[in-house]
């Protein structure tokens, strides 16, 4: 069993590096990228034997104690094969 | 009377911490490991700078699970002195002990010069010894001192005189200017410039050490 977790910075928060990117992709002739957004993802496999609920659980905590920084950051988890 | 720095895998201030402690304050000083699960006999704790972790995830992200970090939670919520400079405040604002986070610098570059800093309140343990509106020249030495915290939090920050320092010309984007602040109970400090760096003349101020004479001055006072 396999969770991506996307970490980005909120809407409100500036985010500097997405606007270094997206100024380089205008450097680029890439006139059209408007807004960059730069992330992180995190692949978390579980243990096969894992219960469903125990994975949603656990993968949650992880994404929200540990993943991200509540004041700047939020997250969302993909599930591979959807428990 | 004695202080106990902190060391983390990756912090590189602690032994300018311990330093300035012993040599520019003469009170006693110990270095705390990181995987020690009390701070039993400290009276203040300083959490230095550096690369806890290495910056790994977030800087300062991995330093709060360290089992040091709940003794050092304990020791704040009991009312005891803790300073988290740089890398330390950025731990401190992880760690939830002060409100807000550390982001990276606007400009995306790591900067290390000398810049000024105005005293923003003298009602902490930790100034003390410094006029309102004093001027200090320390220096910074970061990447990630971005302060941001949000509306309702800067309300209460300022509504309190929780913010300690703000920078005369913001280096890193910082919201209001912020470079230093303390919790509600006023016993915890967190700033990015470095007073350690800042405690004797031959490293071009001395006025850092005022920061640590102030909070000297209060654990004498504390004692009676």
């Amino acid at each position: 069993m396999k969770a991506t977790i996307i970490v980005t910075l909120k809407p409100t928060v500036l985010d500097p590096q997405g606007i270094t990117i997206q100024r380089s992709a205008q450097s680029l002739g890439l006139a059209e990228v408007t807004v960059i957004r730069q992330g992180k993802y995190f692949d978390v496999h579980l243990a096969e034997s894992t219960p469903l609920e125990r994975a949603k659980e656990l993968v949650l905590k992880l994404a929200k104690d540990v993943l991200t920084n509540p004041v700047i950051e939020e997250f969302r988890i993909v599930w591979e094969q959807k428990p | 009377m004695k202080f106990g720095v902190v060391i983390f895998p990756g912090s590189n201030c602690d032994h300018d911490c311990y330093y300035a402690i012993k040599t520019v304050t003469g009170k006693p000083v110990e270095f705390i490991w990181h995987q020690d699960t009390s701070v039993k006999g400290f009276d203040a704790v300083i959490l230095p700078g550096g690369f806890a972790y290495g910056d790994y995830l977030r800087t300062g992200a991995l330093a709060k699970f360290s089992p040091v970090m709940q003794a050092v939670r304990d020791f704040a919520d009991r009312g005891g002195l803790v300073i988290g400079i740089c890398n330390g405040f950025q731990i401190l604002t992880e760690a939830g002990m002060l409100p807000g986070a550390l982001m990276r610098n606007s400009n995306m570059k790591y900067i290390c010069k000398f810049l000024q800093i105005r005293t923003e309140t003298t009602d902490t343990p930790f100034t003390n010894q410094l006029k309102k509106g004093q001027i200090l020249n320390v220096p910074i030495g970061h990447g990630e001192g971005n302060y941001f915290a949000d509306e309702d939090t800067l309300k209460e920050l300022e509504g309190n005189g929780q913010v300690a320092f703000r920078y005369l010309e913001n280096p890193n984007g910082s919201i209001h200017d912020i470079a230093g602040i303390v919790n509600n109970k006023r016993n915890v400090l967190g700033m990015m410039p470095h007073p350690d760096r800042s405690s004797e003349q031959i490293l071009g101020s001395t006025d850092g050490k005022l920061i640590f004479e102030s909070m000297v001055n209060a654990l004498a006072g504390s004692r009676g």
